[in-house]
């Protein structure tokens, strides 16, 4: 009875070898599961293959095939003249280069600038690189020294011997770096201490907080930069008259930072109280506690909604166009009036060579933020 | 023991500035001071400098007549119309490019959500172009892209071209046929309306006979038939009382319609191709935060694909969906200002632009302007709350 064999479903021959399964793997096999696995599927990958195959050849054609690469007007970029069909003038863009990248900026003062995009990028990449050292020095270095030396830099200082430039020289992607930079250095204390303030348990402070919060994040940008634009000159003495520059700078700053304060109370909701209690059974006193134990941890975390703050800023910049800063996106614009280079095929390389600029920076940042997002989800796991 | 004993409860004595409920109120009526000062601060020079500039004050503009013309208008107006006239011109223009755009995004958002989700490669890559390419430039270049070098390079009236539909596309803008209601068309607005009502009844008995019998009911099909079937037969019973006035192509020019100014269309099509980006987004993130073991434990109760997606999948995802796709809505509004650029007689156009330049009253038009938007943050934000307590987890 207990005997192995009497049970009838213990086998009791040996099976026969059997052909290893066919294909487990390899392109074929990739294939049938992954675009031809059901009917809708084949007719899906079909369909989208087949506009890929329409478009992308045209696409390739126009911008790096036939394309003009110099041209001094729109003529040279005009297939009627020219004879043959003509893909994108990239010849306008290398004509308004200097324009697009300094604006007005005095041709023998952009080394000037240039340095100061040097300057602009060592900082970035000292503080976001996670294995940078001296990472306190990097952090004092851009939102304490940077500042100040990127504002002697561009606007001069006679005694130094470097020319006073105006403001409404500048221009072009210059701007747009300059209030990105000014947005992404003022946003983050004022949203550090707007937070804060937030989740004060001093009624008085957390109204503040909450109004200017509330307010500024429940109006569109344009509204605020009206606002700095058209009204502020009106709550300051007479005689002031704050640069239109400057105007623009208020606004962005503020509007930056209501969002920033939401992405770092984030943070803080999500530090446990036994981190406030223990800092607090050590005798720190609020700011101590503050900056020591949970300021640390709770930006940490909030590295990567930080980071997508920026790109919405960056993006943003380009609506100070509308109340008349000549940011990157409005000389193009500008350009494209120039009755030299009017054509109606302008635009499309104008506003790619564009996209492709803003695509770069934006698509850089979202990178760094999911490769830091990875990063600390893997530093939580036990 | 003789701890115990000595132990009287006393506070320990600080100096009164190292007290924190005295530092506490310090603090708090320092900060009230500073800005109340910083208030009154502006307020001063604001009143000081109107003055010198010799600007009105008021909302005494609001009745004057505005002495100049928009180029679309949903209500009457004229360049004889007042100020205040213009300020509802432009607040229902920016009401309906949001609405068009958000009907728009929501549907390419979903669709290019769900697309992104797919297991086919080919689709899903294709999808996460789209959604990193919108979300990674300016809405203000896609908005000029689509204006500048898309609809203004458009034929001339005379070589317009033809959609299938009676519509037309020119550098003119779009022309759509114009539904013209005939006089019995109220009744078919009835029955539509009684059919829903219809609908909802039939719902409401089949989950009470489920709950009752456990007996389903095919409520979908027939609430379907009923809101399809029923307006349908009503139209065509009273002889179709709605008129069409088709756009009709002569030799120069198009006649009739319905015609869609560019910059509506410019509008519409950036804001809902831009948003429609983050709404995939939003849609991708809500599907994969249902755990997989959700679906396996709907499939191993026996039901089916459909099934597990309606009943199982969607509420939960629907939960993490809604938040984010109303903070859309609601930044798509906002974004709807960007209307200025193009020369969309958006709300801010109108207002903030045009009223502002003739009465130099900018305390008042920007605050009006801002008031409005803020009045919509906070209808959706009031929405929000109610919806978040009414599909909030409810555990046991």
């Amino acid at each position: 009875m207990t005997d192995a064999t009497s049970l009838s479903f213990v086998r009791s021959a040996v099976i026969p070898e059997q052909r290893p399964p066919h294909r487990v793997s390899g392109p074929l096999v990739w294939m049938r599961e992954n675009l031809f696995s059901s009917l809708l599927n084949t007719v899906l990958t079909i369909v989208f293959l087949g506009v890929v195959g329409w478009v992308l050849p045209g696409f390739i054609r126009f911008v790096l095939l036939t394309p003009v690469w110099v041209a001094s007007s729109s003529k040279d970029c005009s297939a009627d003249l020219l004879q043959h069909p003509v893909g994108a003038c990239w010849g306008f863009i290398d004509a308004h280069f200097g324009y697009l990248f300094y604006g007005q900026y005095p041709a023998g003062e952009r080394w000037r600038v240039n340095l100061f995009y040097a300057l602009e990028a060592l900082g970035i990449v000292w503080i976001l690189l996670p294995k940078a050292p001296f990472k306190s020095a990097g952090l004092a270095f851009f939102f304490l020294l940077f500042p100040v030396i990127g504002f002697v830099l561009l606007s001069g200082m006679p005694i130094i011997g470097l020319s006073t430039v105006q403001t409404h020289y500048w221009g072009g992607f210059l701007v747009t770096i300059v209030i990105s930079t000014v947005g992404i250095v003022a946003s983050l204390p004022i949203g550090v201490v707007l937070a804060l303030g937030r989740r004060s348990a001093m009624p008085i402070a957390r109204l503040v907080s909450v109004i200017m919060i509330e307010f500024v994040r429940g109006v569109p940008l344009i509204t605020v930069l009206f606002m700095a634009n058209v009204m502020f000159p009106l709550f300051v003495p007479d005689g002031w008259r704050p640069d239109s520059l400057l105007r623009v700078l208020v606004g962005v700053g503020f509007f930056s930072a209501a969002y920033m304060a939401e992405a770092v109370r984030g943070g803080l909701q999500a530090i446990p109280r036994g981190q406030y209690e223990a800092a607090q059974a050590l005798g720190l006193g609020y700011w101590q506690m503050m900056i020591k134990i949970i300021l640390p941890q709770a930006l940490k975390i909030v590295i990567p909604n930080i980071v997508n703050n920026f790109i919405g800023l960056f993006k943003d910049t380009t609506l100070v166009a509308i109340v008349g800063i000549f940011d990157f996106l409005r000389t193009i614009q500008a350009s494209l009036s120039d009755p030299n280079w009017r054509s109606g095929q302008m635009p499309l390389a104008a506003y790619l060579f564009a996209a492709f600029v803003y695509f770069i920076f934006c698509y850089g940042m979202a990178r760094y933020s999911l490769s830091m997002e990875r990063r600390l989800q893997t530093g939580n796991r036990h | 023991m003789s701890i115990q004993a000595n132990a009287k409860h006393q506070d320990p004595k600080v100096v009164f500035y190292n007290d924190p409920k005295i530092r506490s109120l310090f603090f708090q009526c320092f900060l009230l001071i500073a800005f109340l000062a910083l208030f009154y601060f502006a307020y001063d020079n604001t009143v000081a400098n109107l003055k010198k500039r010799n600007i009105a004050q008021g909302f005494a503009f609001w009745n004057v007549e505005a002495g100049f013309d928009i180029s679309q208008t949903l209500i009457p107006y004229s360049a004889a119309s007042s100020y205040g006239r213009a300020f509802w011109v432009g607040l229902l223009n920016t009401l309906l490019v949001s609405g068009l755009s958000i009907f728009f995004a929501t549907i390419i958002g979903v669709v290019i959500g769900v697309l992104r989700l797919s297991k086919n490669w080919v689709v899903s890559r294709l999808a996460a172009l789209y959604i990193e390419v919108f979300r990674n430039v300016p809405l203000l270049l896609v908005l000029y892209f689509w204006y500048g070098a898309v609809l203004s390079n458009l034929p001339e009236p005379r070589d317009s071209i033809a959609i299938p539909g009676d519509i037309w596309l020119n550098s003119r803008g779009l022309l759509v046929p114009r539904p013209v209601m005939l006089d019995q068309f109220w009744v078919v607005s009835l029955s539509v309306l009684l059919a829903v009502l219809a609908g909802i009844a039939v719902h409401r008995h089949a989950r009470r006979k489920q709950a009752e019998t456990g007996e389903r009911l095919p409520a979908g099909w027939i609430s379907t038939l009923l809101i399809v079937g029923v307006p349908l037969a009503v139209y065509f019973a009273v002889g179709q009382p709605l008129g069409l006035d088709l756009p009709v192509k002569g030799r120069f020019n198009i006649n009739g319609g319905l015609n869609l100014a560019p910059e509506l269309v410019a509008m519409v099509v950036g804001l809902s191709t831009y948003t429609a980006a983050f709404i995939a987004e939003a849609v991708r993130a809500g599907v994969v935060a249902v755990s997989k073991g959700q679906t396996e434990a709907a499939h191993s109760l026996g039901l089916t694909d459909g099934q597990t997606l309606r009943l199982v999948v969607m509420p939960q995802a629907l939960r993490v969906i809604v938040p984010p796709l109303n903070s859309e809505f609601l930044s798509l509004t906002k974004n709807s200002s960007l209307g200025v650029s193009i020369g969309y007689p958006d709300l801010v156009n109108v207002f903030t632009g045009t009223v502002l330049n003739q009465t130099g009253q900018a305390v008042e038009m920007v605050s009006v302007t801002m008031l409005v938007y803020l009045t919509f943050s906070l209808l959706t934000s009031a929405f929000m709350n109610w919806f978040n307590t009414r599909v909030a987890l409810v555990e046991r």
